[in-house]
């Protein structure tokens, strides 16, 4: 192997051969293998219904699975998403009831609104040097009392029909939300891979430090991680107060769990500097349709959550193995 | 107490002590021995075996050969429990003590006396206050550790030792956080301990403390026993001697280079620790600077690079007053920085070579925050090739390089970069001779590119073989400047310690 020193692979054997020894391919089998086991299974899961109703589900854990990730490969971690998620949706939904705004700046008010709670979080880890689990959990806190103070508790309801395009539509046969994933998925892997804030989002959760030295402005990255973590849960929470038709005080609780779960599950480390937004939606596939068997083979809701937790443990016992054969 | 004379047999004896580290011979054939009732220095620069020694002494290190006698008899030190049992008891540098607790729970931690299940605190306040008293330790046992000055907490080690029936005390460089009269306690304390028949090891770099206290004095150069000096022998100027006289000859040295401008200058710094730094490098040129470990080299670059506060200070680049506050600030002005510890601060390990390098250069490689990945594998591999990074890609992660070939990456992250200054920290420490060679050439084909180079070292002769200028500091200040032609190991090292 004389030309080993260039990276160069190019083919269509040397794409698969990349694919293959990618760690997402070991989540995709995994995902592919629950999958085949349902189809023999139960007859409901093979109807094209079904499997677009699971893609839709899964979508927004997708995108809020998505913007977390960013926070986690730079080191971090935000639990606040579940709250901001149910924010952003009754602020536009306000926006529209209330304010008597059209849906599109409403939508974009939502997504102010998630967005500033995401600075505030950033703010937080980077001026008061908070570490993240306490800001993000008192931020969980103060959105959700948030959503109660501005609604009274009662669901924001009398939004505009269109408006229900968002979560309920299809464009060309497929669901509006799991277009709105590709299109996110799209445009945050071009970012994370592409970009130089990118790129320092990696080296920032690898080695904070050696970042620092390296000249790169690390509170700037970690700011705009969190601003766009809340961003996109904020982007879910409108999507899903779409889906349901009114601004749901309660929408998105515990829904961090589930978010961090796709993103672990993805093969993101919770140490920092790894993880994939391709990782991210095929671990949020698994827990779409491990939630969608669950209701197929009638497994009492109590006994759902369990095993969820279990799937979780289990996902970052494998990680943390496979850590420790490498070292 | 009767006055026997002190027991004239080594007490503790330790033969043929070999240890080897990966790529390093710490320790070769080395033997020492230490009687009761006799403090005994151990000396020598930097890496040259001092701590390994202790460690093994104290069952921290396995040995890989050799043998140690304690009053004649073959014993097995295996871990640091059995060092303890032995009587063997180190107080290192850093302290050991549990703050929130107080002064007899210290001493008594792990060992608490009992009365059925419960502890029995009075019997152990009553215990711990005759030990302070031998210490001279004159405060309330109930007090909590946190409370007490570092002094006082080192005479607390000292009160566990005695405590635990240390035969044979090793003092880390005890004196190095503590203050004149804390000194003057300390040494008190020490003459105590020689009375009651205590054997002291005494690691210190403070020349003038050395010929004070010791009856004798052991110096260790480059993993070997070079010498030991009776109390009468022991002289400041011999002792250098025999610390330094590596030879210079493996050393790549400087071609030389166009001296031109300042580049960089400090006036005043000033930090919590650094006091009054002053100095200037010109384009071009190499600027040592030399001391000892926790002289303050370190922190003089990290002050100025902008990653720790100055308190007061100015910089001047190219002759232009210039703000540093940020690492951000530096790179604007064209500075580079290999810092002292390649894997906490150097490198992302857990990123790919190519990605290393371009860490530093990212602006350069992108339009419009995009990157081109095109123009940034051929970076990695320009400085794969001429640096011979050896990597089976440049897609390879960092964590699975060799120590050598991790520098050169770091190295070459700053490289592409084109620095204007370039500070090194400790650039070739452990790293293989062949490396090294080729940093020290890299180094001066800089200079001769004009670029100002800045290098830390504490290996005296790569100090004297590279540099133009050398800056020597001690306890956060300079201590003075030496030209090359005037430089020698013996200069260098005497204004180091003191």
């Amino acid at each position: 192997m004389t030309d080993k020193t260039i990276g160069k692979q190019n083919g269509f054997t040397a794409a698969v051969k990349r694919a293959v020894k990618s760690s997402s391919f070991n989540i995709f089998i995994v995902l592919l293998l629950m999958s085949i086991a349902m189809y023999i299974v139960s007859k409901p899961f093979r109807s094209i219904d079904n499997v677009l109703s699971i893609a839709r589900n899964f979508s927004t854990y997708a995108i809020t699975g998505i913007g977390v990730s960013m926070v986690i490969i730079a080191g971090g971690i935000d639990l606040s998403l579940g709250s901001v998620f149910g924010f952003a949706g009754v602020i536009a939904c306000m926006g529209m009831v209330n304010l008597g705004w059209a849906v599109f700046p409403s939508i974009l008010l939502g997504l102010a609104a998630g967005a500033a709670f995401g600075l505030f979080n950033g703010m937080l880890v980077v001026r008061a040097k908070l570490p993240p689990f306490i800001a993000t959990l008192g931020t969980l806190s103060i959105a959700r009392s948030l959503c109660y103070i501005l609604t009274e508790g009662y669901p924001v309801t009398g939004v505009p029909t269109t408006f229900l395009f968002l979560g309920q539509g299809y464009i060309t046969g497929i669901p509006t939300p799991i277009w709105m994933m590709i299109i996110v998925a799209i445009i945050f892997a071009v970012f994370l891979n592409n970009t130089i804030t990118g790129r320092r989002i990696y080296a920032l959760g690898g080695n904070e430090e050696a970042t620092r030295i390296s000249g790169i402005n690390i509170n700037r990255v970690k700011l705009l991680a969190y601003t766009l973590c809340s961003l996109l849960a904020g982007f879910a929470g409108i999507i899903t107060a779409s889906k349901l038709g009114v601004g749901q005080p309660t929408a998105g609780q515990g829904f961090e769990l589930d978010a961090i779960a796709a993103v672990v599950i993805g093969g993101a480390s919770l140490d920092g500097g790894e993880g994939t937004v391709t990782g991210t939606i095929l671990g949020a596939a698994i827990m779409g349709v491990l939630r969608n068997a669950l209701v197929l083979l009638s497994i009492k809701s109590h006994w759902q959550s369990l095993i969820i937790g279990f799937v979780i443990i289990i996902a970052v016992t494998a990680d943390q193995l496979k850590k420790s054969r490498g070292k | 107490m009767e006055n026997t004379t002190p027991n004239k047999a080594p007490y503790l004896e330790m033969k043929g002590i070999t240890k080897r580290f990966p790529g390093v011979l710490a320790l070769d054939d080395v033997d020492f021995s230490v009687e009761l009732g006799k403090v005994i220095a151990l000396v020598g620069e930097n890496g040259a075996g001092k701590s390994t020694l202790m460690k093994i002494l104290a069952g921290v290190y396995e040995k890989d050969q050799g043998e140690i006698f304690i009053e004649g008899n073959l014993v097995d030190i295996q871990d640091p429990l059995s060092a303890r049992n032995l009587g063997v008891r180190v107080i290192y540098q850093e302290l050991m003590d549990i703050g929130n607790m107080d002064i007899a729970e210290n001493i008594f931690i792990g060992r608490e006396k009992r009365k059925g299940i419960f502890v029995d605190k009075n019997a152990m306040h009553e215990e711990a206050k005759g030990l302070l008293k031998r210490v001279a330790l004159n405060v309330d046992t109930r007090t909590q550790v946190a409370k007490l000055s570092i002094a006082q907490r080192q005479m607390l080690e000292v009160a566990k030792a005695l405590s635990l029936d240390a035969k044979v005390i090793i003092m880390d460089e005890p004196t190095s956080s503590l203050t004149e009269t804390e000194t003057k306690v300390l040494f008190g304390i020490i003459q105590r301990l020689k009375e009651d028949n205590v054997a002291v090891i005494f690691i210190s770099h403070r020349m003038e403390e050395i010929v004070h206290i010791s009856d004798e004095v052991a110096v260790l150069r480059d993993g070997k026993m070079v010498g030991k000096l009776a109390k009468e022998e022991i002289e400041e100027q011999r002792i250098i001697n025999m610390m330094v006289g590596r030879e210079i000859s493996d050393i790549f040295a400087k071609e030389d280079a166009e001296i031109t401008d300042i580049a960089l200058e400090v006036k005043d710094l000033n930090t919590d620790f650094l006091k009054d730094i002053n100095f200037h490098v010109r384009k071009g040129e190499v600027l040592g600077f030399a001391g000892l470990v926790g002289a303050g080299r370190s922190e003089v670059m990290r002050a100025v690079f902008g990653i720790d506060k100055k308190e007061s200070g100015q910089i001047y680049i190219h002759g232009e007053k210039v703000e540093i506050k940020s690492t951000v600030d530096a790179l604007k002005h064209g500075m580079g920085l290999v810092p002292e510890n390649r894997k906490e601060e150097g490198l992302v390990l857990g990123m790919a070579v190519k990605e290393n390098i371009s860490l530093a250069s990212l602006k350069k490689l992108s339009q419009f925050n995009f990157i081109n990945k095109k123009q940034e594998a051929k970076l990695a591999d320009d400085y794969i090739k001429s640096f011979q990074i050896r990597t089976p890609s440049q897609e390879q992660l960092v964590q699975n390089l060799s120590g050598g070939n991790q520098q050169k990456v770091v190295i070459s992250k700053w490289m592409a970069m084109e620095p204007d200054i370039l500070i090194l920290d400790e650039p070739t420490r452990g790293i293989d001779v062949g490396a090294k060679k080729e940093i020290h050439l890299l180094m001066s084909r800089l200079a001769k590119q004009g670029v100002a180079v800045i290098m830390i070292s504490s290996e005296l002769p790569e100090i004297i073989g590279m540099s133009d200028r050398i800056v020597v500091m001690h306890e956060g200040r300079i201590k003075g400047e030496i030209t090359q032609e005037n430089a020698s190991q013996e200069n260098i090292m005497k204004m180091a310690i003191s």
